[in-house]
Order: structure tokens, then sequence, then C-alpha cells
């Protein structure tokens, strides 16, 4: 079959600043070709110079042909008639993809219109068939609201039939999942296929996520400092790499399916696309790097049949990250918990007004966002707190940090109960307990130095600065040159480094840490975790580990605590809750995680959510997950319903287990990963 | 939303209530009417000026409060009382506010209208020689008084009648040729003469505000995602542009615009003066070198009035072009 996109020698540079450097590959009909790559790689902008949807000042060179004709110089008449006809798109951020004042219904008969000489009645026709086929329910009343009374998922289905609406021959989804839930990510990535099946059109998929790609495409594009420097088919990607940065973003990406092992990071940082290094831009991170890597940037060598790597040692690649890994086998730690408790929440409450009107205030109902949630930590111990959004994690978290006495239930810190605080205990409490927060750059003051940024605690606590803080920077691996330097020097690795360090300054005993390293690249990811991890064994520290990426809290944790709509859905030690989930929701959950792994990846099932989180503010009555839960739906006889509906189930202990309980009326353990 | 209207009105109805209470209390004791009888010759007996005063309402020997409840059971009944020289208010500032309304409504439309698209225009192309045109001129011309702007105006209309029509096309001062016989048209032609000269120096200004606001604006959506969407599926850049990039950056002009419009109720005063239209805000300012009392009180409950109507609107529009308000 002829390749329907042909991409060659694709350049695109901002001024002067190559982003895009010399990408080749095509795209046959049906085909899934996934782009991935980290932050910066050129990866969305090489996507964006094919639909001509790059900002006035980029310079694109180099060759783009659909079905043999050439994009790259057409006037916009001309790619105003492709786009949306042949060639669509799919965005990443759902929430700000639609136009907020148009109705979801007319946007998607626009997209008709603006190529099929159709009425507009018939257009909308086509609107509302496009919307049941992206499983939107109600289409036809559905069509008449505006995107803000639809949520990230449902808005993402509309992007799609919008795409899918001319039947294009390719489709290009840039981080079409990224912004959603893993449980609303599944469904995505179900209409996508549901989609690509109907149209079969070919499907271009960018993404930085290993897992995504694994299961849903047929060839693997790995870029990196604007160039592909590996090609291949799925398999020949993930089980023989040939070029050591595949192999090294594979062993570094925390897996959900694996127990605790140290990741292994990529040193350093991706190079800035202003000042590449000489030769092969990935040699200073390599470790294969040989000084001939440092003459010129390597080609993509064909080694084996449409199978490409930009090594100049290619041959000597193997997959060791997964060998090695392999080898070291599932250390299970069934460790005694700590004697002592560093923090007990006890039936914590959070409820929000929710307010109407500008003038005359007045509540119209009353958001659930912690519902009775229960947990504790003991000394040495990392609870990972995870759920999807709108789950009530961040309340829980930032209940527990403000030490103030709960609207309903018992917090206990270090001893102390909040509710009896008096100033000095809780400035003293605050010296023990820290926080490290999600948005690295955010969270730092760009107006001072890191000196600045790592004395504060120290002052506020009227303790000596000095030493401290070359130790500080030492012990989460900067150099103490680094202290003079401000946050905007840093790559975001080494920013969160720095919010972790400014968090140990005072010796806590115990870290909240908010999402810690959902805002970094994988490969840098890794090293981040490794360093939390060898960090609470040096220093006996205890977490508490708020997360929506369960892979994550599987290498850090010891235990987890899974949140449904303000309460827990199941509990108990990383082990024994991933290995045999008992909680129809984590089983859900953890099933939904894509591996990156294709093999496995395409012979899982999944279990599929229907629809989305209920509104916390309007919980269903009994079990909360009753809505969603597919055993509720699909196994349980109405007698057994019953309970569900009535009685909201509390935690209980699983039968047989050491530690894990679940909330459940009708628990079973079950692998699923 | 009837609701929502509702309570918004009866809410507003409470604000004018207090605004022109305050506006008359503040009046009646900050200007004091006896004065102007201090230098007639020959000067009137106290006896007679008392009588006048009383028979007017501002007789500063009647307690306040009592001419409080006077003044205001003539406002419930729509009278605003009389002026110092024994007009009626509500004659006067009828003619007044016609005038006044006929200039601004004009003016704030022209302004708007323009500015948006100004606006809009140059942020299409930001940083080409239109931006740092309209960019340059609205700067000059926010930074040039009223006063000046409209001499300005008037000087290079008297050269264009001079030089470039032979004959008075356009017209400098009042708002229609006393004593002018010609037909229907004749006078509609007479009028929109006057027009034109205050209505652009009104404008001028406006534009200048309008545009950079609107250019910012405007900023904001290019590079929104949702335009990016709409230029995907296949819309040329003007529809993406018009359709969904301005539709969207409207809203928030749409608020300013409608507050513009109370605010130049009473503040286009330059302009009446200048163009020697008999407006509201050159009334204001007579009225209260006269110890108008009466009449500043008048003036105040309209411009209350008018900012609170204009405020309303604001909202209505607002919600009319965003649903996410409606809701």
């Amino acid at each position: 079959m002829s390749p329907v996109l042909e991409v060659s020698d694709l350049t695109v540079s901002f001024g002067g600043v190559p982003a895009v450097r010399g990408v080749s590959y095509s795209v046959r009909p049906g085909e899934v070709l996934g782009i991935v790559g980290e932050s910066g790689s050129g990866k969305s902008v090489a996507s964006a110079a094919i639909m001509g949807l790059l900002p006035p000042g980029a310079r694109v060179t180099g060759s783009v042909r659909l079905h043999g004709r050439e994009l790259i110089g057409a006037s916009q008449r001309q790619l105003a008639a492709f786009r949306g006809k042949s060639i669509s798109m799919v965005f990443q951020d759902p929430l700000s993809a639609l136009t907020p004042v148009y109705r979801v219904g007319d946007q998607i008969a626009e997209a008709v219109r603006a190529h099929q000489r159709v009425s507009k009645e018939n257009a909308m026709v086509k609107a509302v068939e496009l919307l049941d086929l992206v499983g939107i329910p109600r289409p036809s009343e559905r069509a008449l609201a505006f995107p803000h009374e639809f949520s990230g998922g449902m808005r993402q289905r509309v992007v799609i039939a919008m795409a899918i609406a001319n039947d294009p021959d390719v489709i290009i989804c840039d981080e079409p999942t990224t912004a959603l839930d893993v449980t609303i990510q599944a469904q995505v990535l179900e209409v996508l296929k549901r989609a690509q099946a109907k149209t079969g059109a070919a499907i271009i998929m960018i993404t930085h996520d290993l897992g995504v790609v694994a299961g849903f495409a047929d060839r693997v594009l790995v870029m990196y400092a604007g160039r592909a420097v590996e090609v291949g088919a799925v398999d020949d990607i993930y089980y023989r790499m040939r070029m050591p940065y595949t192999a090294g973003l594979l062993g570094s990406i925390p897996r959900v399916d694996r127990g605790r092992q140290p990741l292994v990071p990529i040193e350093g940082h991706p190079p800035s696309p202003a000042a590449l290094p000489p030769g092969c831009p990935f040699a200073p991170r390599c470790p294969m790097r040989v000084e001939a890597c440092d003459d010129r940037e390597p080609p993509l060598f064909e080694v084996g049949a449409g199978h490409g790597a930009a090594c100049i040692r290619w041959e000597e690649v193997r997959p060791d990250g997964l060998a090695r890994q392999a080898a070291a086998g599932d250390t299970s730690r069934l460790r005694v918990r700590g004697e002592r408790t560093v923090l007990a929440v006890r039936g914590l409450v959070k409820d929000y007004p929710l307010l109407r009107g500008a003038v005359f205030k007045r509540r119209v109902g009353t958001v659930h966002a912690v519902a009775g949630v229960s947990f504790d930590i003991r000394q040495g111990e990392t609870l990972g707190l995870v759920g999807e959004s709108g789950s009530g994690k961040t309340t829980t978290l930032t209940q527990i940090l403000e030490l103030v006495p709960p609207q309903r239930g018992r917090v206990v810190v270090l001893g102390h109960d909040t509710a009896r605080l008096s100033r000095g205990e809780r400035t003293e409490i605050r010296r023990d307990m820290q926080v490290v927060f999600q948005d690295p750059l955010a969270s730092l003051d760009p107006r001072m130095t890191v000196h600045d940024i790592l004395a504060e605690p120290l002052r506020t606590h009227g303790r000596p600065a000095g030493r401290r803080i070359r130790e500080l920077l030492a012990l989460v691996g900067l150099e103490s040159s680094h202290a003079a330097r401000y946050p905007q020097d840093f790559s975001g690795g080494q920013r969160q480094r720095i919010g972790i360090a400014r968090a140990l300054a005072l010796e806590p005993r115990l870290l909240v840490l908010d999402e810690p390293v959902s805002a970094l690249d994988v490969s840098i990811q890794a090293g981040v975790i490794n360093l939390l991890d060898s960090l609470k064994d040096r220093l006996g520290l205890s977490y508490l580990f708020v997360a929506h990426d369960l892979a994550v809290v599987r290498h850090i944790a010891d235990r987890v605590a899974v949140m449904y709509l303000g309460r827990i859905a199941e509990i108990g030690q990383v082990e024994a809750v991933y290995d045999a989930p008992a909680h129809p929701y984590t089983q859900a959950l953890l099933s939904a995680i894509p591996l990156p792994d294709p093999v496995r990846e395409r012979s899982r099932e999944r279990i599929l959510l229907e629809g989305d989180l209920p509104s916390p503010a309007n919980p269903p009555s009994g079990c909360r997950f009753r809505t969603r839960c597919p055993k509720f739906r699909a196994e349980l006889t109405d007698e057994e319903r019953s309970l569900c509906v009535t009685v909201e189930p509390e935690v209980r202990p699983l039968n047989g287990a050491t530690d894990q309980g679940a909330a459940c009326h009708y628990a079973e353990k079950r692998g699923v990963v | 939303m009837a609701g929502f209207l509702a309570r918004r009105l009866l809410n507003y109805a409470v604000l004018i209530v207090v605004a022109a209470s305050l506006a008359y209390l503040l009046a009646a004791i900050a200007l004091d009417p006896r004065s102007n009888y201090a230098d007639r010759t020959p000067k009137p007996p106290a006896t007679v000026v008392d009588a006048q005063l009383t028979a007017l309402n501002l007789n500063d020997k009647t307690p306040l409060l009592q001419r409080y409840a006077t003044w205001a059971g003539g406002v419930l009944h729509g009278d605003f009382g009389k002026s110092v020289a024994g007009a009626s208010v509500n004659e006067d500032l009828k003619r007044r506010m016609g005038v006044t309304f006929r200039l601004v409504m004009l003016g704030l439309i022209c302004g708007s209208l323009l500015g948006v698209l100004l606006g809009a225009a140059a942020a299409v192309r930001q940083y080409g020689w239109f931006d740092r045109l309209t960019t340059g001129v609205s700067f000059v011309v926010l930074a040039v008084p009223v006063v000046v702007l409209a001499n300005i105006l008037i000087l290079l209309a008297s050269w264009a009648n001079f030089r470039l029509f032979d004959r008075q096309v356009f017209l400098v001062s009042g708002e229609y040729s006393v004593g002018l016989e010609a037909g229907f048209w004749g006078h509609v032609v007479d009028r929109l003469q006057h027009l034109i000269l205050p209505t652009v120096s009104l404008s001028v200004g406006l534009i200048a505000v309008f545009s950079r606001y609107q250019r910012n604006m405007m900023l904001d959506v290019i590079g929104a995602d949702f335009v990016r969407t709409a230029l995907a599926k296949g819309l040329s850049r003007r529809q993406a542009l018009t359709r969904h990039a301005l539709r969207t950056a409207l809203i928030p002009v749409m608020t300013y615009f409608a507050f513009t419009f109370g605010a130049l109720l009473t503040g286009a005063t330059f302009t009446e003066k200048i163009f020697g239209w008999h407006g509201l805000g050159e009334q204001l300012i007579n009225s209260i070198f006269t110890n108008d009392v009466n009449t500043v009180a008048a003036i105040s409950f309209l411009a209350a009035v008018s900012v609170l109507c204009a405020s309303l609107a604001s909202d209505l529009l607002h919600a009319a072009l965003d649903p996410r308000v409606r809701a």
C-alpha cells in the first residue's frame, strides 16, 4: 500500500533556533504511528507543522506529502481545504480546545459544513450521529449543551467527533489523553480505536507515555532533541531497541506491574535547542558514550527490516534495562509496621458550600469533598494516597497541612491532636512536618537565590543557615556552587530537588508530597523518585505521598490508600493491593493503566468504567461507586444490589490478609495487572 | 433569569434612592442660593427673599430634613422642583437630556465599533505596521486633553470648509442653524452637519481606549486552543478569527462598553461647551455656579439612573454573549 502521508526531512525553526531537525517518516492507510519523546523533543511542533498551524514566526522546510501532494509552502486556502477533511487533529487540552460561546453540536456541524455542501439541519443531524458514535449519552440533547457543561473526557470525545466529521485519511492526536484521568484515558483510547475502525484513517499518536503507545501503535518513532533517534515496529522498539536513549527511557518508567526496584534514570537533562552538544545530542547523557560520539551527529542506521536507530554503537545496545529488572525479580517486603504513629487521621470530613449569586450569595448545595477518611502513617513508612481528580486527595492533604481543628473527625500529627493546639505547638509541628509541591517552578520564588530559598525556613525557626545549606544541596545531589543561582537557571528535575531540599532544611520527621513528580519527564522523574527513596532510608522520614499515578506510588510507597469521591475505597500494603485488589474501583483503576509492554498490553482485558465521576455535591446513596461499578452492574443479583444502594460500606479488613482492607460489601481479590 | 432580574432591579432601586438622597443633601448643604440675592441692586428685602426661597423649596431657614421631604415627595411624583430662576427643572432637563443622549449615543457607538475593529485588526498582525501605527496614535490621543483635540478639529474643519469644499460642510457651533428655511431633509442635513465634529471629538478618545482594550483581549484569545481547533477543522483564518476569536474576545469589552455609557452621560461636558451644545454636562457646571440645588440634585439623579441602567445592560449583554454566566 502506498503511504497516505510522507514526511521527509522536515525542519522547523523559531528565530534561528531549531525545534525540529530533519524528521522523516511515512504512514500507510489504517496504520497507527506512535511518536514518543520528552517535552522539548519537537514532537508536537513537527505535527503542527504538517497541519500548517505553527505561529507566524516559524520557518518550515522539507516536504510533507499527503496523497502525493505537497503541503509545505501551500497557500492558506489550499491548507484550509485539507485541514479537517484529509488530515484532522485531536489536541491535548480538551478544556480549552472548544470555543466556550458556541453549542457543542454547532461546533461539530461547523466542521461538517466547512467541507460538505449540506444544509444546517443536515449538518446538525450528522453532528448528533457523531456524538453518538463517540459514546456521548443522549446525543441529540447534549448537542445543544455548551462546552462548559461537559467534563474533560466528554469534551475530548467531542473533539474526536469533530476530527472524524469528514472521514479524514489521517488523524493526528497530540497527547490526546495526557490531561485526563486513567479511567477516562482508557475510555477515550477506546473511542479513538472505534473512530479509526469507522473511518479507516491512519493515526499519528503523539505522546510521552510509552504505555499508551505500546497497546495502540503499530510502529513507533522516538524523538530526541528535534530528531528521530529510533524508528521501528512497536515490538522492535520495546524488545529489541538499538538506541541507548530508548533503552534508558524504558528503564526509567515506573511500572505498575513490577514491584519496587530502583529505577534507572537517564543522567542529566535534555539539551536546550539553542545550545546542542556537538555530535550526537544524546552523548552527554549516554552510558555508552565513546569519543567518536562527539565527532558528528549519527544518521539513522538501518539496523533491521524497517528498524532504524541513530547510534554508532547500535550493535552493542542491549535491552539490558529489561533483562536486569527481570533478573532482579520481585523483592517482596513483608515488613512489620513501625511502632510509632506519626500521622493519624480519623473520620475526616470537609464540606464546601456551593454558592450562587453575585450580590445575594445563597447556598445551593454542599460539596462533600472529603466524607470520612481514616488512615495512619507509622514512623519510616510511606503512604501513597491515590485517586483521580475530584477524589478529595488534595483536600485531605490541605486539611492535614492547615493544622486547624477539622470540621469533623480527628487529625493527630506527631502525637498532637490538631483540635487542641497552642500557637507554640503549631509552630513546632510545622517544623516537623514539611511539604513538597507539585509545580517546582511555581513553588519557588523567582526573585530569591537558591541560598535564600533554603535559608528562609531556617531563619524563620531561628537556626543558623551557613553550613546547613551546603549539606542540603549535597543531600539532594546538587552542587554547592548552585546556591548563588536563581530557580529559573535550573531544569525541572533540579528545581524539584531544590523544593525537596527546602522541605528537609528543618530536619522534619514527616514529609507531605503533593504530586512531586507529575510535572517531570519520565527520565527525570526516575531520579527524583530514587532520591526520595534513599532520603527516607537515610533520614528516617515518613512520607504522605499524594499522586494520581499508580505506577509511581507502587515504586515508592509501603502502603497505599485509594480514594474515590471523598472516601477511601481500598487501603493496604502496596504489594497486596496491586497484586490482588479487592475493591472493584481499584481493579478498574489498575486495569486502566497502560503497560509499556506491547505483548502484554495487547493481550490484556480492560475493565472499562462507564461515565464520569459523579458530582461530589450530590453523591449516590449507599456505596458511592455503585453508579459506575462493573460488579454492581453485571455480577450482583437484585437482592445483593439493594445492600449497595442503601448502606455505605466502611473499610473492612479482608479475610486472610495481613494488611489490606476494602470498602465494598462484596470485596473479592482479583489480579488485574 | 426572571428571578435574577427582579432581584437586580430591586437592588438598583435601593441604590438609586440612596444615591439621589445623598446628592440632594450634599447639594443642599454645600450650595447657598441665598447668596444669589446678595449682590442684586437694589438689594431685595429679607422677607421677599425668604418668601421666594421658600416658594422654590430652597430656604436654608427651613430645616434640611423638611426640605428633603418636600423634594423627595416631588420626585416621587416625577417633579424635580424649580430652578433658582423659577423655571421647571423637568422641562429644562428633558430638552437637555435629548441633546446629550444624541451626542453620547452616537459618539459611543462610533467610538466602540471603530475601536473594536481597529483593536482586533491590530492584534491579528501584532507588531505589524498597522499595530504600531494604532498603538502610537492611541497613546497620542489619550495624552492630549479633549479641549485641545476639539479645537484642533475645529481648525481642521474650517480649513477643510475653506480649502476643500469651498462651503460650510462642517458646522462648528450649536445643535442646528437658527432660522433655517429648508424642508424636512434640509433640517436633517443641517443637524448632521452640526453633529459630525462633536461626535468625532467624542469618539476619538473612545476609539483609542477601546482599541487598546480590544487589542489585548484579542491577543489573549488568538493563541487560544479553540482558535487552533477552528483552523484544524478547515475554517479559513478569517473565519476562525472572526467567528471564534473575535466573538469570544468581545465578551469583556461589552461589559466595558456599558460602563463607559454611564460615565459619558455627564462626562461629555467639555465637548458640549466647546461646540455650544446645551446638554446636561454644561448645565451641571452652570447650576453649581448659580447655587441651583434642585438642578444639581436632578442631574445627579439622572447620572445615577444611567450608570445603573448601563450596569444592568452590561450584565444582560454579558449573559447574552457568554453562556457560562447564564447558568
